[in-house]
């Protein structure tokens, strides 16, 4: 883990000092008489005041990880994290739960996969939006109401008065990806984390859930960390891309740069498999080879090696180091592309 | 599909399709008003439900007879007015007779009377019974559930102690324990066996919600830990403790008249209970077999009555069978 400090020439809008600062995360799950597996394997990036930061990469690549360590919301149980997660000067991965809590929702505020589920289908929807102004700002329900419509109403919901009495079944797909962002930005947390927001919702709703959550992101000067898959997301929405692979950060780069001139093979693969209305027909999307399960252990040589198209002989022999700064570089050992 | 709409032109196949989509396409419409919440919603399939319609009128029936019971009765319960009747040797129990619609029992009480002031204690048992499981199995299962760890591993060790007993027979013996039987020994003892029932299901539905995405998403907007339990776990694992409370029911009207027959209930006849009566009845069962049919009738018809309640209940409320 040898990264320079530099904060030159960085892509993206912000300020300077970071917002939150991950150093060297790693999460490991540990099950009794089986070996650990190191879901995140020293992740370190930044994310400054107002910048969107995307976390890119397939399943099972500690992306959701990454973002559940940093809440303080893993289970209690079988795992162990260590490394940093500065936020506004404090270290979130030590503070005592109940600070952690105090936090969470006011600060720093998360939006889930799949709209259904994450809200509880027993409690109305303006019941579950007051609760979280109930909870950090200490008003009452009927002070809070009024805020709640008028979030509802801010996030796109039409008719907010009637909504606030609905229960989640009652409403659509992307209605309810609507109400967990109004619910997330109850308090005007200054991160916002979003672990695949459009996975569940079909294309047209992801398009305009991206495009409130861009506004929002601009209107409230909220830093976002878009967790996805999805590579035209991140076109979209993100200043400053880490692409995950093995739980290790493989390659990073501002948006224009990284799909001008992508380094790390795993990158060039899913740009690659995007399919493009532009390319010539019968044209062969050409996908990433094998799975993840495919797996190197990162300790003595490069995880993606065994679906590398570029491997080479240390590939397989050392673990790739670090090339680069904080804010754009990639671990390979044979890159593709010129220099950058 | 333009002038063919005569009275006399017979539908086609084609119509007929057309038809059943349609009304496919009606049946399938939910009507959404706002603030309809899931439970408004089961109880509208409810109101359709033939099953749960007959369940709940008898239920109702017996409630409303239980309640009213001491006014209607024709006949003191404790009065003997055929007394004079009865003839141990050729004639027992006096038959019926005007005034009497069943005839009397083995000590000229009537019976009619009896079997309507029963459904008091009957039901009474029934319910408190249940409540009480509720309550003591609502509060180990929400604690093992919501815990978790050591207190759950030591909740659920004394359920499964409590569950392998067979239900009747732990019930007998705590109802044993007491110096004097009564209603509430009963009441108690019948409590304690649906206990572990309760405390088994509700721990597991906690343990599901506990692992669920909306309680994952409230503890991400920062959401204390006993709002998460009270609101956002409990309210969605009580579905099927509500159900098995519903059937429980049942099963406790049937054990309590069980208990009360091999003498561990309320010896005081001056409260007649449709287990005692069937108690009582058993030494006339060759010349008076109606003494005991009309008691056990009585349970039988309410046990099923709370039964299709119940199971109607566990339909409109499974998820799966939902829309």
């Amino acid at each position: 883990m040898t990264q320079a400090t530099q904060h030159s020439s960085r892509p993206g809008a912000g300020s300077s000092e970071p917002l939150l600062s991950v150093r060297d995360l790693r999460v490991t799950f540990q099950r009794q008489g089986e070996e650990e597996f190191h879901a995140v394997d020293g992740v370190s990036f930044d994310v400054r005041p107002g910048q969107t930061v995307g976390l890119v990469g397939e399943s099972g690549c500690g992306k959701s990880v990454t973002s559940l360590a940093i809440m303080g919301l893993l289970p209690g149980r079988g795992n162990r994290v260590s490394g940093s997660a500065i936020f506004d000067g404090e270290d979130l991965l030590t503070l005592s739960p109940s600070a952690m809590r105090d936090r969470r929702g006011s600060e720093i505020a998360m939006i889930f996969q799949d709209p259904l589920s994450s809200l509880n289908p027993v409690i109305s929807i303006g019941r579950q939006v007051t609760e979280v102004m109930e909870r950090h700002q200490g008003l009452s329900r009927k002070q809070a109401t009024p805020k709640a419509a008028d979030l509802l109403e801010r996030v796109g919901i039409p008719d907010p008065k009637a909504r606030l009495l609905n229960y989640p079944h009652q409403l659509s797909g992307g209605m309810r990806q609507r109400a967990l962002i109004a619910m997330a930005l109850a308090c005007n947390p200054r991160l916002l984390i979003a672990d695949e927001p459009t996975t569940a919702l079909d294309v047209t709703i992801q398009a305009q859930i991206l495009a409130l959550l861009k506004e929002l992101v601009v209107d409230t000067g909220t830093a976002l960390v878009m967790i996805t898959h999805d590579l035209g997301v991140v076109a979209g929405l993100c200043d400053e891309v880490n692409v995950l692979y093995g739980g290790k950060v493989v390659e990073r780069g501002g948006r224009h740069g990284l799909f001008r001139d992508p380094r790390h093979p795993y990158t060039v693969g899913l740009l690659n498999s995007i399919p493009r209305l532009d390319a010539a027909r019968g044209d062969k999307l050409s996908p990433v080879p094998g799975s993840v399960a495919d797996n190197l252990p990162w300790t003595a040589a490069c995880a993606f090696a065994p679906r590398c198209s570029n491997a080479i002989d240390p590939c397989t022999a050392e673990t790739p180091q670090w090339e680069g700064d904080q804010v754009v570089g990639f671990r390979c050992f044979n890159p593709m592309g010129g220099t950058r | 599909m333009d002038d063919n709409t005569g009275p006399s032109r017979r539908p086609t196949l084609g119509d007929r399709r057309k038809e059943r989509i349609d009304a496919l396409a009606t049946a399938g419409t939910v009507v959404d008003e706002p603030g309809k919440s899931l439970l408004r919603s089961a109880w509208e399939r409810l109101r359709r439900d033939p099953v749960f319609l007959v369940g709940a009128a008898i239920t109702l029936v017996f409630v409303v007879l239980a309640i009213i019971s001491p006014w209607i009765a024709p006949w003191d319960v404790t009065a003997n007015p055929l007394i004079d009747k009865v003839r141990p040797q050729s004639n027992p129990v006096p038959g019926p007779e005007p005034g009497h619609l069943l005839g009397a029992d083995d000590r000229g009480r009537d019976l009619f009377s009896r079997l309507l002031v029963g459904s008091r204690q009957t039901l009474v048992v029934g319910v408190f019974a249940t409540l009480l499981g509720l309550l003591g199995g609502i509060t180990l299962g929400a604690l093992a559930g919501a815990i978790g760890g050591f207190v759950d591993t030591v909740v659920m060790r004394i359920v499964d102690v409590m569950l392998s007993f067979p239900a009747l027979l732990l019930a007998f013996t705590i109802a044993s324990l007491a110096r004097e039987p009564s209603q509430w020994t009963l009441i108690i003892a019948i409590a304690t066996t649906q206990v572990p029932i309760f405390a088994r299901l509700l721990r597991g539905s906690m343990l599901a919600q506990r692992s669920s995405d909306h309680v994952l998403a409230a503890r991400s907007l920062g959401v204390r830990p006993r709002a998460i339990v009270f609101r956002h776990m409990l309210p969605n694992a009580m579905g099927p403790v509500i159900v098995q409370a519903t059937l429980s029911l049942a099963t406790a009207i049937i054990e309590a008249a069980a208990l009360s027959f091999l003498g561990l209930g309320n010896p005081d006849q001056r409260q007649p209970e449709w287990g005692q009566m069937l108690g009582l009845a058993q030494r006339y069962i060759s010349e008076a077999p109606h003494l005991a049919f009309y008691p056990a009738g009585c349970i039988i018809v309410v046990a099923l009555g709370f039964t299709l309640m119940g199971e109607s209940l566990r339909e409109a409320l499974d998820p799966k069978s939902r829309r």
